[in-house]
C-alpha cells in the first residue's frame, strides 16, 4: 500500500511533486505542530512586539509579543482540519445529491435544483454572520457553515457532468439491462467523473481557507486564545505596515497550502492520459 | 519525355513519440507524384497513416509527430523546408484541406458567405465584392441550392451533405494549386455521398484542380482518382493507376480490402422447425416520437409511423435507412428506452410493458442492445473483466469462479486473448472494443440482440470480421438479430429479411431474395443505385439521385407518401393528392415484397 503509493508519487510530473510535499509539510504541521511548538500558544514570551527572526524566535514576535513560530504551528490544524473536514462534507453531499438528480428524474430534479439555487443565492458572508450571531462561534458550527456554503456550488458541477454522463450509451445499455437507479449512479456514472470532482475539490478546500480565514479575520472565526492562519493573519494586521514577519508568515503559511493543494489535485492522472 | 510533376513526394518519413519517449516511424519511405490535374487517392484502413501523410503536404504534422525526413515539393514549393510564416502564406491559398466532418469544421455563429470567402480575405487575395461573386459561381457550380442567397445562412440551417459542398467552396475560392480532401464524404448517407462526389467530380474537371483524396473506401475513390495509393501501416503497399490497381490488383493486401468491402452473401441457416408458436418478437403499430403527445395521438416529433415487423427464433432482420429515418428509435421502442405513442411490442407472443418500469429482469435479459459506438458503449472506467462479468452478475447471479470462468468462455467465444481480462477499455482497439461490446451482450444470454450500425464505425476489414463473428455466433447459438444498418450491401448478405424505413414509415418488406431482384420501391432503388460500384466511371453512369420529375403542390392529407420530394418515380395528380396504398410485389421465384407506393410491378420497371 505504502509502496504502491510511493511508486505513484514518483510518476508525477514536477508541479506534481510540489503540490504533494507542500500538502504532506502542512499534513505534518497540523498532525505534529503543537507538540514541536517551542513556547505554549498564549503565552507573552518576547521583549518586544514584532521582533524580527531571531535564534529565540524563528518568526519573531507578534502585536502582543507571543511567539510566532508557536502560533503557527498550533493555528495550522485549525485551518487544515477545519477545512478539508468542510470540503468533504460540502463535495460528498453534493455530489450525492447530484447524482440523486441525474438518476431520479425531473420529479427530483426540479425541487432539488430550486433549492440549490436558492441556497447559492444566499452571500456566504452574510449567512455565516448571522448563524454565528445567532449560535456563537464553535468549531461545529463554523464547519456546518463551510461546509453549507460549498453544497451548491459542487452540486451545480456535479450535476452538469452527471447529467451528460447518464446520456453516454453505456448507461442507455445499462438501463436497458434492467439496473437499478443506485448502481447506475454508483458504478457506471460516478467514477466518470472523479477527476473534475477532484478539482472541484481542490478549488473548495481552497474557498474554505479564505472563508475561514475571513470569517477570523472579522473575528467571528476560531476565538482567542487560540488562532487559525486566518486569525493570525488579522491579530497582526497592525505589523503590516513595518512589513512585520508575524504578518508575512501566516500568509505565506495559507499561500503554499492552498497552492499545494492545487498543484498536487491538478497533477493527478486523470481520463484521457494513458490512453 | 514527361513533364516534371506538379506534386512529388519523396522519401517521406514522420516519426512519433512513444510512452517511454523514443522516437518511432509512423509512416516510412512514401513515394509519389502526381501532374497538374490529376487525382491521387491515400487509401488504407485506420491507422495506415493515410492522414498524416496527405497534412504533412500542408506541411502540418499532429503534436507528438515530426516530419523526420524525405522531401515534399508542391509546384516550386519545398515544403519541409519553409518556416512557419511561409507555411501560413502557403496554406488556405495555394494549397487547400477538406476535412472529414464539415459540420464540426464549420464555426456555428458566423454566416455561410463569411467563411467560405474568409481564405481569399485572409490571404488579402481579392477585394471582398470579387470574392462573394466567385463564392456565388462555385455554389452554383457545386450544384447547391439557391445559390445566391445560400451564403447569408448559418451552418446549422444546412445539412451535413451542404457543408461538405460549401467546405470544398471555401477551399477552392483560391484557386489553389493543390486541394487535399479527408474522407469527405465518409460521415454521409450513400445518397447524401452520390451528389456530394458528383459535385466534388464537376468541380475537379471544370477547374482542372490537382487534388489528393484520403479515403477507406476503394469504390469512393475508384470514381474520383487517377491514381491510386494503397497504404498499410505506415508504408506503400501498391501504387498504380486506378484502373490497373481496381482490375488487376497485385498486392494481396489490396485484394483483402476488395473483398471486405463487398461482404459475401452467407447461406441462410438452417431453421430449425418449431411447432406453430408465436413469433420470437412482434411488434404491432408502434407509433413513437419525442415530445408530448398530442390530442390526435402522435407525440410532438413524430419519428416511427405504424410500424410493424416480426422476427422469428433465430432469425435476422435488417433495417435500413438514411440517418433521421428512424432505425435506432426502434431499436430502443424494443429495449423499452423509448416509450412508444401506441401499438405494442410482443415477446414470444406476450406483451411488454411500454416503457422499462414493470419489465421483468427475465425480459430484460432476453433482449440485449449492441450500440454502434463501442467507444461510448462501454464505460471507460471499467475494465473487460469487469464489464462482461456484469450481466453474469445481474441475470444469474454468477460470482466469483464461475463468474471468472464464463468470463474466460465468452473472450473466448468473441476470440480475444484471455490476458485482455483485466485490461481498461482505452487500452483496447476499435474492432476489439467492438467484440467486448458483443460479448456483453451475449453474457446475458439472449434470445435477440438489436444491433445498432455495430460495423459503421469499423474499417471495412475490421467491420468484415466482426460481421463474419456475428454469422458464426448466430449459426451456433441461434440467437435472433436485428440489424440496424445505413448499408444494404451489408444488409442484404446477412439478414434473411429486410425492412426499409424512410422518414419513419415502412416502404418496402420482404425477403433477402426479393431485394436481389427489380422491381424495388422507388426509395429502395435510390439505396441500391447510391452505392458506388468497384469500377471507374460508375459515377457518371449512374442515374440515382437524379432531379424528380415537376410535380404540382402537395395535398395537406397526412399519409401522403413522404418521398415525395425526392421520388424519381412520382406521378403528378396522384401522388401529390392520395396516400398511397401497401400492395405485395411479386418477384416471382425470389418471392415477394410489400411496399407502400401507387406503381405496380410493371410500372416501376418502367420508370
Amino acid at each position: 500500500m505504502i509502496a504502491s503509493a510511493f511508486k505513484r508519487a514518483k510518476t508525477l510530473p514536477l508541479s506534481g511533486k510540489v503540490g504533494l510535499t507542500l500538502v504532506l509539510f502542512w499534513l505534518a504541521v497540523a498532525l505534529f505542530g503543537p507538540m514541536l511548538a517551542p513556547y505554549p500558544v498564549g503565552a507573552f514570551v518576547a521583549y518586544d512586539v514584532f521582533e524580527g527572526q531571531s535564534a529565540a524566535h524563528w518568526l519573531g514576535s507578534d502585536y502582543l509579543g507571543r511567539d510566532v513560530l508557536s502560533r503557527l504551528l498550533s493555528g495550522a490544524r485549525y485551518t487544515v482540519g477545519l477545512a478539508a473536514a468542510a470540503a468533504m462534507l460540502a463535495s460528498a453531499t453534493g455530489t450525492a445529491l447530484a447524482l440523486t438528480a441525474a438518476v431520479g428524474g425531473a420529479k427530483v430534479e426540479e425541487p432539488l435544483s430550486r433549492f440549490m439555487d436558492m441556497l447559492i443565492s444566499i452571500p456566504s458572508k452574510i449567512f455565516s454572520l448571522v448563524l454565528v450571531a445567532a449560535f456563537g462561534s464553535s468549531l461545529p458550527l463554523l464547519l456546518l457553515i463551510a461546509a453549507i456554503t460549498y453544497v451548491p456550488g459542487n452540486y451545480r458541477i456535479a450535476r452538469a457532468l452527471a447529467v451528460n454522463l447518464a446520456q453516454m450509451d453505456y448507461v442507455q445499455v445499462a438501463r436497458a439491462r434492467g439496473e437499478g437507479r443506485f448502481h447506475i449512479a454508483i458504478t457506471e456514472i460516478l467514477p466518470n467523473m472523479i477527476h473534475p470532482l477532484l478539482a472541484d475539490f481542490g478549488l473548495r478546500f481552497v474557498f474554505i481557507v479564505l472563508l475561514l480565514s475571513g470569517l477570523s479575520f472579522l473575528g467571528l472565526g476560531v476565538q482567542p486564545p487560540d488562532a487559525d492562519l486566518g486569525s493570525l493573519v488579522r491579530e497582526n494586521i497592525s505589523g503590516l505596515g513595518e512589513g512585520a514577519l508575524a504578518i508575512l508568515a501566516p500568509a505565506v503559511a495559507i499561500a503554499t497550502l492552498t497552492v499545494g493543494v492545487n498543484l498536487l489535485i491538478d497533477a493527478l492522472p486523470g481520463r484521457g492520459k494513458g490512453r | 519525355m514527361m513533364e516534371k510533376p506538379h506534386v512529388e513526394v519523396k522519401g517521406l518519413t514522420v516519426t512519433a513519440r512513444n510512452a517511454a519517449g523514443e522516437r518511432f516511424p509512423i509512416v516510412s519511405g512514401i513515394d509519389f507524384a502526381l501532374q497538374r490535374g490529376e487525382v491521387l487517392a491515400l487509401i488504407g484502413e485506420s491507422g495506415s497513416g493515410k492522414t498524416t501523410i496527405a497534412l504533412t503536404l500542408l506541411g502540418h504534422a499532429r503534436p507528438g509527430a515530426t516530419i523526420a525526413g524525405g522531401s515534399i515539393r508542391v509546384g516550386d514549393a519545398e515544403i519541409s523546408t519553409l518556416d512557419r510564416s511561409a507555411l501560413a502564406e502557403l496554406r488556405g491559398n495555394r494549397i487547400a484541406y477538406i476535412a472529414q466532418s464539415a459540420a464540426s469544421a464549420f464555426n456555428p455563429s458566423r454566416t455561410i458567405m463569411d467563411q467560405v470567402i474568409e481564405p481569399a480575405m485572409i490571404h488579402g487575395l481579392m477585394p471582398r465584392a470579387t470574392a462573394e461573386a466567385k463564392a456565388v459561381d462555385l455554389f452554383r457550380a457545386l450544384a447547391l441550392p439557391f445559390p445566391d442567397t445560400i451564403g447569408a445562412r448559418y451552418p446549422h440551417q444546412l445539412s451535413g451533405g451542404q457543408l461538405q459542398r460549401l467546405m470544398a467552396a471555401m477551399a477552392l475560392i483560391t484557386d489553389p494549386e493543390l486541394v487535399i480532401l479527408d474522407e469527405p464524404t465518409t460521415a454521409l448517407d450513400v445518397t447524401t455521398q452520390i451528389e456530394v462526389l458528383r459535385a466534388f467530380k464537376a468541380v475537379v474537371l471544370e477547374r482542372g484542380a490537382t487534388a489528393i483524396y484520403v479515403s477507406h473506401d476503394l469504390a469512393v475513390v475508384a470514381q474520383m482518382a487517377d491514381q491510386i495509393v494503397v497504404l498499410s501501416q505506415g508504408r506503400i503497399r501498391e501504387a498504380g493507376a486506378a484502373a490497373q490497381i481496381l482490375h488487376a490488383p497485385a498486392d494481396d493486401y489490396t485484394r483483402t480490402l476488395m473483398a471486405a468491402a463487398r461482404p459475401a452473401i452467407r447461406p441462410t441457416p438452417v431453421k430449425v422447425a418449431l411447432p406453430a408458436a408465436a413469433p420470437l418478437l412482434e411488434i404491432r403499430n408502434v407509433t413513437a416520437g419525442y415530445g408530448r403527445i398530442g390530442k390526435d395521438g402522435l407525440p410532438r416529433v413524430p419519428v416511427l409511423r405504424n410500424i410493424n415487423l416480426t422476427i422469428e427464433r433465430g432469425g435476422t432482420l435488417g433495417v435500413i435507412g438514411e440517418s433521421g429515418s428512424g432505425k435506432s428509435t426502434i431499436a430502443r421502442v424494443i429495449a423499452g428506452l423509448l416509450r412508444p405513442a401506441s401499438g405494442q411490442v410482443l415477446l414470444d407472443g406476450e406483451p411488454l410493458p411500454p416503457g422499462l418500469d414493470g419489465r421483468s429482469r427475465e425480459q430484460f435479459r432476453r433482449i440485449q442492445l449492441v450500440f454502434q459506438n463501442a467507444d461510448t458503449a462501454l464505460n471507460p472506467a471499467h475494465s473487460v473483466g469487469q464489464i462482461l462479468a456484469r450481466p453474469l452478475a445481474f441475470y444469474a447471479g454468477l460470482k466469483g469462479n464461475a463468474a471468472h470462468l464464463r468470463v474466460l468462455e465468452l473472450l473466448d467465444l468473441i476470440r480475444l486473448p484471455a490476458s485482455l481480462i483485466d485490461r481498461n477499455i482505452g487500452g483496447l482497439s476499435g474492432g476489439q472494443k467492438q467484440r467486448v461490446n458483443l460479448a456483453r451482450a451475449l453474457a446475458a444470454d439472449p434470445q435477440i440482440i438489436l444491433c445498432d450500425e455495430v460495423t459503421s464505425a469499423l474499417d471495412t476489414v475490421v467491420g468484415a470480421a466482426i460481421l463474419e463473428l456475428m454469422a458464426e455466433l448466430r449459426r451456433e447459438l441461434g440467437i435472433a438479430t436485428m440489424f440496424i444498418s445505413h448499408d444494404i450491401s451489408t444488409v442484404r448478405a446477412i439478414c434473411d429479411d429486410i425492412l426499409v424505413l424512410y422518414s419513419g414509415t415502412m416502404v418496402e418488406t420482404g425477403p433477402r431474395t426479393a431485394f436481389a431482384t427489380a422491381p424495388f420501391h422507388p426509395y429502395t432503388n435510390l439505396l441500391i443505385g447510391s452505392v458506388p460500384e468497384m469500377r471507374t466511371g460508375w459515377l457518371e453512369e449512374s442515374h440515382a439521385g437524379a432531379a424528380p420529375p415537376p410535380i404540382g403542390a402537395a395535398g395537406d392529407h397526412p399519409d401522403l407518401c413522404r418521398f415525395l420530394p425526392r421520388c424519381a418515380a412520382r406521378v403528378d395528380g396522384l401522388c401529390n393528392i392520395t396516400p398511397p396504398p401497401r400492395h405485395g410485389l411479386d418477384k416471382g421465384s425470389a418471392g415477394a415484397s410489400r411496399i407502400l407506393c401507387h406503381h405496380g410491378d410493371e410500372s416501376l420497371i418502367a420508370s
